[in-house]
């Protein structure tokens, strides 16, 4: 008998900060980094006789990340208390949503080295967030606990187990990230922990005799804060289950063993236990009585929706089609979404879509990639380029000129036409003018002017650059080819 | 000179012939209600401060025995009076409670200093750094804040004996208990301490212990007052209201304190629910009447005595034009009863898990790691009536109870509140008995948390419900005891209701009848 096939099925769980300036249920700043306890107050302190009140930034935050997942949103959305003890949640309970969320069953496309893939939203919701506890070094019986986090908001997605494998996993986290920076829903800075995953892990092991599937016990992974990890992890687990499973077919099942709650050692490389299924906390849940129920009122959902701009991936195919740009710059160019906006605003304004994504590809992203800057902090407007491509289309300076001028104009400020006019830098279109050069080119160099007319056509460029450097780089380029060959063949 | 002649004559007449100096009157102005008071510092009869004083001294006189007071800031609260005479006299402008002496249940929040105990030793040596929202508003209209009154440990009781702090006892027996949990807030106003006090009613915490002490009280609509700042015991049920001797001393302090405040998500706004002048047409009767009469509310287990006071309480309505109808409330007694203590009790098991002496309270020390401080700082920081309701929650929601308790209760507070929305079609409100009882002794229900769960029978479903509230006067038991009339209204109709008790009280003089202790001082 052969072993059964093992087809890997992954959820995953994703936790985001919002970017709004105040914390979910207090005017409080979210700024974590500040001075430990310094963005407190009796309610993100769960003080006695305080109350939440909502955030709407964040509401419209979770709802904007929700429509561009293809979410329904209800007509009714409510808040739920989960209790658990823990020194960095005051209240020992987390104001989150259980059975009635913002958003449910949307989707979310995505490129994966296999092609492109649906994954399934099971649903969107708002909750807060914890503090941080700190334990003493060097043994201290002791910990800190750090509060300017709690009570920041949270939007939870949680895909469906739509997930194959370790690279999907890690494509999945991806494209959620650049899909809320594109929203500007949130920042998603991974160092400061903006960002955590929280897959869910469970091998489908063929079917049973009566043709359902069976699967591998589901182990949730938790609070993994890199893209790197997220993929170790994965691929980690899913050998792990490969490997408890060919120990013991019979009894490493979900229906014997239920699910675990692992936690990850990112330096080892390995998955550990956490809790298993007996273990499993009782979160108590029931409604928020301290706050309303979200009922949407439909017509500003649809404003929102009609606000959620177009998303990356559909826009890389737009600017494959019509723009006519390569896979690969398409990608590049789209990424973020300022960038592709500048993009599309200098091709509309050179009318050279071609030419726009040449200087994007090759000066814009060189520029930003060497100063570290994003396209806003960038000293110079679509105008601008837009404006130097035209130069060089009219003629006026040729394309290697125009790369100096473009460099000018990132450190001087200053327009191309300007940079042209003050350094003149205009090329010389005067055919009498660079007969001169030309001339000028033959006459000191006789040896390489018989090379050519012996056969070594490559003796033309060197002319040609003796020529340009006669003309101190200024001579439009075809003109002194065209007089050259000319001169050479006549 | 603050009152008329002939009375001021008595007084120093009584002195003069009892052989001690006659001082100011002062234990008299404490028989002002509120409103007369406000009248007599109009018309510059008296000042704040002498008021202050006289409130001062009895507490002094009374405290020691009532124990309605658990703390008493005498100095800002003369601070607070002389500063309201300055204004006064420069006749800068003044609030509707200016230099008036108020309580405030030691579950409200107050900053500057003074304890916020809620009577549980829990709470440690914690100092509120907010005042509630009715404090600002108390502030706000001038009010002389005296103290903070004794309550069952964190609202959760009927007698005011679960105080870690030691009971309150009834100033018309002092064998006997006030009712709870506001029984401090309703012994301090019977007494005479102070005029006004604020309260909080989760299942009758306001009514019960207004009725067994002979004062007015009243519970406003969920969603009136902000809960900002009370000290959660059960969230969706708790209201903040008014204790006064009349009705229109607790329509006084129901206006100071009513109105939106953004920071509660569940207070009304008022462009949807406005407040009305509640003292403008309180003399103004609700006629045609109609008055729904519960066949539930008169059932097995009410004491004869209270019934017979009750239903004379409502021949004088009848007198007064009013119509009696019986109405039904399947859901509210019995079945309220058991809603009750599976909403109330899953909610506080939630509210009070923030207690468990890391950030702030008490913290029990000699623990050996972090779950045994959790679980020694709250075994020794909570009273028994607290744990149990804590346990009785907890129970309620686990996994696989949810269903059976919690989700149930809320069904059947949906039939209550049906209840109540079918019964106000018919009439302008309901009456029967507030308490079952008149006030029991010390002692006489503690070993028995059912008996004495059974005190709120009538009162719990107006908080399931979220409707108004109120008990009044309406005559004593033969032993001196007083009993009380609940009224109840549809939602945000405090107004009617106060004019409904408003026509009783004018043909009867209950809310001016005082305990002798109260007098006695000024005797």
């Amino acid at each position: 008998m052969s072993a059964p096939e093992l087809f890997p099925t992954i959820g995953l769980e994703v936790h985001m900060h919002l970017a709004t300036r105040t914390k979910l249920f207090c005017s409080c700043a979210v700024e974590y980094e500040a001075p430990p306890n310094s963005r407190v107050c009796p309610v993100c302190l769960g003080m006695p006789g305080v109350l939440p009140v909502m955030n709407e930034k964040a509401v419209e935050l979770a709802l904007r990340m929700a429509l561009a997942l293809n979410c329904t949103i209800p007509d009714l959305a409510k808040w739920d208390r989960k209790h658990y003890y823990y020194p960095d949640l005051p209240k020992n309970y987390q104001i989150s949503e259980y059975d009635k969320p913002l958003g449910v069953g949307g989707s979310l496309d995505i490129e994966t080295p296999q092609g492109p893939r649906r994954v399934g939203i099971l649903r969107v919701h708002l909750e807060e967030d914890a503090g941080k506890l700190m334990h003493a070094e060097g043994g201290g019986n002791y910990s800190v606990v750090d509060l300017n986090r709690t009570g920041t908001p949270l939007l939870e997605i949680v895909s469906e187990p739509d997930i194959h494998s370790a690279e999907e996993s890690r494509a999945y986290g991806e494209a959620l990230r650049q899909l809320a920076v594109y929203l500007g829903v949130g920042g998603c800075n991974m160092q400061l922990g903006q960002m955590r995953f929280e897959p869910n892990v469970s091998l489908r092991i063929g079917a049973d005799a009566a043709g359902r599937p069976r699967y591998t016990p589901i182990s949730e992974i938790k609070n993994l804060n890199s893209f790197r990890s997220l993929e170790r992890a994965v691929a980690f687990e899913i050998a792990r289950h490969r490997e408890e499973f060919e120990a013991d077919p019979d009894g490493y099942t979900l229906e014997k063993l239920g699910k675990s709650t692992r936690g990850w050692r990112d330096q080892e490389g390995v998955s550990f236990l956490q809790r298993s299924k007996e273990e499993a906390h009782d979160y108590r849940y029931f409604p928020e009585p301290d706050l309303v129920p979200f009922v949407p009122d439909r017509k500003r959902v649809e404003e929102l929706r009609k606000t959620v701009p177009e998303l990356p991936e559909k826009r890389r195919r737009r600017f494959i089609t019509e723009y006519g740009l390569p896979e690969y710059d398409a990608g590049v160019l789209t990424a973020d979404r300022a960038v592709a906006d500048f993009y599309e605003s200098v091709a509309a304004l050179a009318k050279d879509s071609k030419a726009a994504s040449n200087w994007m590809m090759q000066d814009v992203m060189r520029v930003l990639n060497e100063q570290k800057l994003g396209i806003a902090e960038l000293p110079l407007s679509p105008e601008g380029l837009a404006e130097l491509i035209g130069l060089v289309a009219a003629g006026t300076i040729n394309r290697i000129t125009a790369a100096g001028v473009f460099a000018k104009m990132i450190a001087t400020r200053k327009t191309a036409a300007e940079i042209v006019r003050e350094e003149n830098l205009s090329q010389v279109a005067d055919s009498g003018a660079i007969e001169a050069f030309v001339d000028a080119a033959l006459a000191a160099n006789p040896k390489t002017a018989q090379d050519y007319r012996g056969g070594k056509k490559a003796a033309l460029g060197r002319l040609m650059g003796e020529a340009m450097k006669a003309s101190g780089g200024k001579a439009n380029p075809q003109l002194v080819k065209d007089i050259l060959t000319r001169k050479l063949g006549g | 000179m603050w009152l008329p002649r002939s009375t001021v004559g008595l007084e120093q007449g009584r002195a003069a012939a009892q052989g001690r100096p006659y001082k100011k009157n002062s234990m008299a102005l404490t028989d002002l209600t509120a409103c007369g008071l406000r009248d007599a510092l109009r018309e510059g009869r008296t000042s704040s401060r002498e008021a202050t004083d006289a409130c001062l001294a009895a507490i002094e006189r009374l405290n020691p025995t009532l124990r309605a007071f658990l703390s008493v800031d005498a100095d800002a609260a003369r601070r607070c009076a002389d500063e309201m005479d300055r204004r006064r006299t420069a006749r800068e402008p003044l609030g509707l409670l200016a230099g008036i002496p108020v309580a405030v249940k030691d579950n409200l929040c107050t900053a500057g200093g003074q304890p916020t105990t809620c009577a549980s030793r829990i709470l440690g040596s914690w100092r509120a750094p907010y005042d509630a929202h009715v404090v600002e508003r108390l502030r706000a209209e001038g009010a002389v804040i005296v103290g903070k009154t004794n309550l069952d440990e964190f609202a959760m009781g009927s007698s005011t004996e679960n105080s870690a702090f030691g009971a309150t006892r009834n100033p018309w027996d002092t064998e006997r208990v006030p009712g709870g949990s506001s029984g401090g807030s309703a012994a301090a106003v019977a007494a005479r301490m102070v005029p006004l006090a604020l309260g909080s009613d989760t299942g009758g915490s306001i009514r019960q212990p207004a009725a067994l002490c002979g004062v007015v009280g009243l519970k406003p609509t969920y969603g009136r007052v902000s809960r900002l700042g009370l000290v959660a015991f059960a969230s969706s049920l708790d209201q903040i209201g008014p204790f006064g001797r009349t009705v229109a001393d607790a329509a006084l302090l129901l206006q100071a304190t009513a109105g939106h405040d953004p920071r509660d998500s569940t207070s009304v706004p008022e462009k949807d629910q406005p407040v009305p002048d509640y003292l403008a047409a309180l003399d103004k009767p609700v006629l045609p009447l109609r008055i729904g009469v519960p066949r539930e509310f008169f059932g097995a287990g009410l004491d004869p005595e209270v019934e017979t006071v009750v239903r004379a309480a409502l021949a004088v309505y009848e007198r007064l034009g009013a119509g009696l109808v019986e109405v039904s409330l399947p859901h509210s007694t019995d079945l309220a009863i058991a809603t009750y203590y599976i909403v109330a009790t899953s909610e506080a098991s939630s509210n009070l898990a923030r207690y468990d002496g890391v950030h702030y309270g008490y913290r029990s020390s000699g623990y050996s790691d972090m779950i045994d401080m959790y679980m020694r700082s709250r075994a020794q920081g909570f009273g028994d009536e607290v744990k149990r309701r804590i346990m009785l929650g907890t129970y309620a929601l686990s996994a696989g109870y949810y269903d059976a308790y919690y989700k149930k209760a809320l069904r059947v507070r949906r039939l209550i509140r049906r209840d109540f929305e079918e019964a106000f079609r018919r009439v302008d409100c309901i009456m029967g008995p507030t308490s079952p009882t008149a006030a029991f002794r010390l002692g006489q229900r503690t070993a028995d948390p059912l008996a004495m769960y059974l005190s709120d029978v009538y009162t719990v479903s107006a908080n399931l419900a979220g409707i108004a509230g109120a008990s009044l006067p309406c005559g004593f038991t033969r032993a001196g005891l007083p009993v009380g009339l609940q009224i109840l209204s549809d939602v945000f109709t405090e107004d009617k209701l106060l004019r409904i008790a408003r026509m009783y009280e004018r043909e009867t003089d209950w809310t001016g009848r005082a305990p002798p202790m109260a007098a006695e001082g000024a005797a």
